[in-house]
């Protein structure tokens, strides 16, 4: 059942990977697919048996790499949280792969696209049923690659190219930290086994280590590289910059990695690590101050963008953030909770702008779209219960999550955790502006759109309507459903020993005894934000403009997404191509060069020319040169007599 | 058990080749088709007897397998002496797996002087493989010197438009480091009387003369690999060879001097590799950063892969002078995944250069849409050469910095930013040659990789991935040596600082009693 799970989406790449040619279009997409589906039977099977009263379980294959006390094996670990993650990644995937059928229906290369998107759902698979670091590493890195291929799957197109070769290197920077975080782990505890680690945290509560000359805390210098890495794969400020330029990926690839799974990694390897996490107080400080910055920094920017699929991406990244501060909050049940919905709703809104787009003519920018909701009545419906979950609608999804994750923020009763509960009801309250200002903008108003497009304009066909509808009941459902088995009194059993909360962190269990207030909060703000978005683009038109102008400083600094990429290519990208260039004429090629080879071998030249020189043939030349040569010779020895 | 020498067969089978290709006569065409077949078939034999002499090695042994040793100079007690151990026996394999794919990687690109070319080619693997197996200095310096003249000339005839200035850098460039090599081994000859190898280990150099022959050998094995600053030779070397010589450059001759430092370096003077370990690390992290930075500047693919060439060896002696099992191993592994890796970039670029005859980046671009089959090919190894976990290239490096992180977090702290570096000019790379808007006319009309390069990368494709998946089908056997280096190198370090103690404690004793004696008097 296990192999079934991880190993058909393997198994589906290389056939349509390899063979594509020969099986054609049809056929890949029948093999990925079907293989797909035998996969989220399998992996809805095991989540059943595990999370609801089973054993987790460890299958292991084989040794990977040996070398003194450090092993490691290929391994299938099935535990609550890896059984959590493997139906998300195999039901959205699912989804995402039969939806592509019609989407890339005009492409030239649809083979390649499906072996992409099943390599991707492999790595992805691999990543959370690791039992060690180093092959969360390989998942890690290999959903990483998939990423990098699909973003740049249209490479004839210069912005697709940077945009992956960006998103690579910056989660290259963040895995640069994740590295050094398991080096440390491995230095400290003698193994990178999770479960050999966990048992021996306690022990290392109190331990120092030296790093850059630094005497520090082990665990919070474990926890502090570890979650960079989980930064620069989840986007969170810093290392964000990669996630909207991803989309210039075709839309499937948005929904599938760049919103439900890939950029969850990073949530699920901090909730993996809880028993580590639990002995960082300062740590988890830290990443709640993070997640809840970026929440508030991404929902800002989500405000002034045009593009419909960027604004969804800040939304994704402002998401993360909820989810990273209730990490930081030790409300790590509430985070998965938060991951498992956000999965469905953002999946369903990312392939319903795919429909939209599909709609107009590869047509993304929301200024040249309106008034065609009743022109593709199916995906605006879905649309609406993406971002009712999305919003925090009671009854959505969306609201069971994200309140519990407020309502954890607040029970922490710490500085940072009110911190976070604000920011995240301001946050929450932009939310639902900027859903509704992308619902307005694009379905309603007057048409936009030349007529050429307008006549174009017809609701997808049923091979992309029916996995947008499994999504919807998911938004809708997922929540009320679930609710009780992740974050509710059944959590207990739900999750088993798969999360570590220390009992006085216990803020899930707190949250449920919150003031009322604390709970009506984030629905009074998030209709407050719906209902001025309505106003904004429905009853009074010229205000966003008239806003903007009277604010246009912010909001070109919004905008301009606060100007991260600007300053990321003056400090780092300009600079070290100028250093590179500056170390190979100058470095290499004047100085070793200059001085080295080159030099010496000038210098044996005109060595040479001089010395020939002297040879010149003329008798008076030798005469002078051996009397030069006797008065210096009898000068010297007139020298050593008399000292 | 074998019993007959087969580390000489194996050395000497080259040379036989070169005899048949000395009698070939006829036509040039004819002299041409039989060159290359009868190289081909003697180095395809070779590597048939390599695999048969790893069949027969015992991989759970650290000691010294299929020693053969025989009087050479009996009066001066120098012999010729082979052998091999878990270290050396995979670089024997890889010089043997890589010298036919260099044949057929020349089979339609040379065309002038083929059977001199495969004379040198066959030349290069015998000594190639005799410098992995020689157990004896002398022997060792002669191969080691003698890999110069087959490579020189393979450069400097059949290399590009500046082959003159190239070959002679790379000449006097090894040169001069392996004259200091030979002042090293006299001075060993002088003070212990013997040049073995394994006999040198156990003698006891004395600290203060471990040094110098300690900065000799460096002098040598530096420009091997080469470490910065000596690097220089590389790029325009590799720039001006001939693809196979690149390849066999890039994938065998660099090996040559982390082999040395761990086959001499280590095991002979110990003490002063433990003095010496910080310039060793600094060197390479400058060398990591360095060149990748200069690889991100540059516009040749040829230069390109060569400096990151010189950014990989850096994680090779910077794995080596961690002197732990992960460190070490590390260090071996990444030297044989670079030999397979830029071995195979070196021929991604042979590729393209058969067809267009330029190795300007910017002359390309879009070769996706008619070179499918290549593109695929160039992707594998440039996340080979990215570390991607799965490829050869991870394992290497992800061993290294664990190793190194046990030594210096500093130094791992630095490293690691190679990973990221390495990946910024790899996909830049892969992004204008591959990828982009197909324009240009004769770069429309270039053609996918036929039958025969299929057949050269396929090999090299399956190594790759293998090496990725189960890594430790090479790491288990080279163990047990790996870990006789490692604990005869502390043993002596550990008893050189006791010795040192109790010189101090009998110093402190001395000075004691003698000024106990003074205040009796």
């Amino acid at each position: 059942m296990e192999y079934i799970a991880v190993l058909s989406p393997l198994v589906g790449a290389l056939i349509a990977g390899l063979f594509g040619r020969q099986i054609g279009d049809k056929g890949a997409q029948l093999v990925t697919c079907g293989l797909m589906i035998a996969a989220s039977v399998a992996s809805v099977m095991i989540f059943r048996e595990i999370n609801f009263g089973g054993q987790p379980r460890t299958l292991e294959l084989f040794t990977w790499i040996a070398s003194g006390d450090l092993n490691v094996k290929w391994a299938l670990r099935f535990d609550q949280l890896s059984a959590v993650m493997a139906i998300v990644i195999t039901l959205v995937s699912t989804a995402v792969h039969i939806y592509s059928v019609g989407y890339m229906h005009h492409d030239k290369a649809q083979a390649r696209f499906m072996a992409y998107l099943s390599l991707f759902t492999f790595a992805m698979l691999m990543l959370v049923t690791a039992d060690n670091f180093v092959q969360l590493f390989f998942g890690w890195e290999g959903v990483g690659l998939a990423s990098y291929l699909l973003i740049g799957f249209w490479n004839q197109k210069d912005s697709a190219n940077a945009a992956a070769i960006k998103a690579f290197v910056m989660n290259r920077i963040g895995d640069f930290g994740l590295a050094l975080g398991i080096f440390a782990v491995f230095v400290t505890f003698g193994t990178l086994n999770f479960d050999a680690i966990f048992a021996q945290v306690s022990d290392h509560a109190d331990s120092y280590s030296e790093f850059l000359g630094y005497h520090v805390h082990t665990l919070s210098l474990i926890g502090v590289l570890l979650f960079i890495g989980a930064m620069g794969k989840s986007a969170q400020l810093g290392l964000h910059t990669w996630l909207p330029d991803a989309m210039e990926g075709p839309t499937p690839v948005s929904a599938l990695i760049h919103a439900a799974t890939m950029v969850t990694a990073g949530v699920f390897l901090v909730a993996r690590m809880s028993p580590l996490y639990e002995f960082t107080p300062e740590v988890r400080e830290f990443i709640a101050l993070i997640g809840a910055s970026t929440a508030f920094v991404a929902a800002t920017i989500a405000l002034t963008q045009f593009d419909i699929k960027r604004v969804i991406a800040y939304s994704t990244m402002s998401q993360l953030g909820y989810m990273f501060f209730a990490l930081g909050v030790s409300a790590y049940s509430a985070a998965m909770f938060h991951l498992f919905t956000h999965a469905f709703f953002k999946a369903l809104l990312f392939l319903g702008a795919g429909s939209v787009i599909h709609a107009m003519s590869d047509e993304q920018d929301m200024r040249k779209m309106g008034g065609i909701w009743k022109l593709i009545p199916f995906t605006y419906g879905l649309m609406w219960i993406g971002s009712l979950a999305l919003a925090g609608v009671p009854f959505f999804a969306g609201f069971y999550s994200k309140d519990m994750i407020l309502e954890a923020a607040f029970a922490a009763e710490s500085s940072v955790g009110l911190f976070a509960f604000w920011v995240g009801i301001a946050a929450a309250f932009m939310t639902a502006f900027y859903s509704w200002r992308l619902l307005f903008m694009t379905f309603h108003g007057k048409p936009r759109a030349s007529e050429k497009v307008m006549d174009h304009v017809h609701e997808s066909p049923l091979v992309m309507t029916v996995p947008l509808a499994f999504l919807a009941v998911g938004a809708i459902g997922a929540g009320f459903v679930f609710a009780p088995h992740f974050i509710g009194d059944l959590r207990g059993d739900f999750w088993g020993a798969a999360l570590t909360v220390l009992a006085e962190n216990d803020t899930v269990g707190k949250a449920h005894h919150v003031p009322l207030w604390v709970k009506l909060l984030p629905i009074a703000t998030g209709a407050a934000g719906i209902l001025l978005a309505f106003v904004f683009y429905m009853r009074a038109r010229h205000w966003p403009a008239e806003v903007a102008g009277m604010f246009s400083r912010l909001h070109s600094f919004l905008f301009n997404k606060w100007y991260f990429d600007e300053l990321y290519t003056k400090i780092g990208v300009r600079p070290s191509f100028a250093l590179g260039r500056f170390l190979w004429k100058t470095g290499d090629g004047a100085t070793i060069d200059g001085l080295g080879p080159d030099g010496v071998s000038k210098l044996v030249g005109s060595a040479a020319t001089h010395s020939r020189k002297v040879q010149s043939g003329f008798i008076y030349h030798y005469a002078f040169a051996m009397l030069i040569g006797v008065v210096a010779i009898v000068t010297f020895f007139i020298y050593k007599a008399l000292g | 058990m074998i019993t007959f020498p087969i580390l000489s067969l194996l050395t000497f089978l080259p040379l036989v080749g070169v005899l048949f290709l000395l009698c070939i006569r006829g036509s040039e065409e004819t002299v041409a088709r039989n060159a290359r077949a009868t190289a081909l078939l003697t180095s395809i034999f070779t590597f048939a007897l390599s695999l048969y002499m790893y069949q027969n090695f015992d991989k759970t042994s650290a000691d010294f397998q299929f020693v053969e040793q025989v009087a050479w100079l009996p009066g001066f007690n120098i012999n010729y002496k082979m052998g091999i151990d878990g270290i050396s026996i995979f670089f024997v394999l890889l010089s043997a797996f890589l010298t036919p794919i260099c044949i057929l990687a020349s089979w339609e690109s040379v065309t002038s002087r083929v059977k001199e070319y495969m004379i040198s080619f066959l030349l290069l693997e015998t000594m190639m493989i005799g410098m992995f197996c020689a157990l004896d200095m002398v022997l060792f310096y002669i191969f080691f010197e003698g890999v110069l003249i087959p490579m020189f000339i393979i450069i400097g005839v059949w290399g590009g438009a500046r082959r003159v200035y190239a070959s002679f850098k790379f000449f006097l460039y090894t040169l001069l480091g392996s004259v200091l090599m030979l002042v090293a081994i006299l001075a060993l000859y002088r003070a212990f009387g013997t040049t073995d190898m394994i006999a040198l280990t156990e003698v006891g150099v004395p600290e203060a003369m471990q040094k110098w022959i300690w900065l000799a050998f460096l002098a040598s094995f530096a420009v091997k690999v080469p470490m910065w600053p000596v690097h220089t030779w590389l790029p325009d070397a590799h720039v001006e060879a001939p693809t196979a010589g690149s390849v066999i450059l890039a994938g065998v001759l660099l090996k040559m001097g982390g082999y040395g430092f761990l086959r001499l370096s280590l095991p002979i003077l110990p003490e002063a590799s433990a003095y010496f370990t910080p310039l060793i690390f600094t060197l390479s992290v400058i060398a990591v950063i360095y060149t990748s930075l200069v690889a991100l500047a540059q516009e040749d693919m040829k230069k390109l892969i060569a400096y990151s060439s010189v950014a990989h060896m850096g994680f090779v002696t910077l794995g080596i002078f961690t002197v732990n099992q992960q460190g070490v191993e590390g260090a071996m592994f990444q030297m044989l995944s670079h030999g397979i890796v830029s071995a195979a970039l070196f021929l991604c670029v042979g590729v393209v250069y058969d067809r267009l005859h330029t190795r300007e980046i910017t002359r390309y671009g879009g070769l996706v849409k008619n070179m499918p089959r290549y593109a695929a090919v160039f992707m594998i190894f440039t996340m080979a050469s990215v570390g991607l976990p799965g490829t050869s290239g991870f394992v290497g490096e992800f061993l290294v910095l664990a190793g190194l992180w046990q030594s210096s977090t500093v130094f791992t702290f630095l490293a690691a930013t190679g990973v990221v570096l390495g990946a910024a000019y790899m996909l830049y790379l892969y992004r204008r040659v591959v990828f982009g808007e197909l324009t240009k006319p004769d770069v429309k009309a270039m053609k996918d990789i036929n039958p025969r390069e299929i057949a050269i990368f396929a090999p090299l494709v399956v190594l790759v991935l293998w090496m990725g998946v189960y890594p430790s089908s090479v790491i288990t056997p080279m163990a047990p040596s790996v870990a006789r280096v490692i604990d005869h190198y502390h043993a002596r370090n550990a008893a050189a600082e006791t010795a040192k103690a109790d010189a101090q404690k009998n110093n402190a004793a001395a000075q004691t009693s003698a000024e106990g004696k003074g205040d009796a008097e």
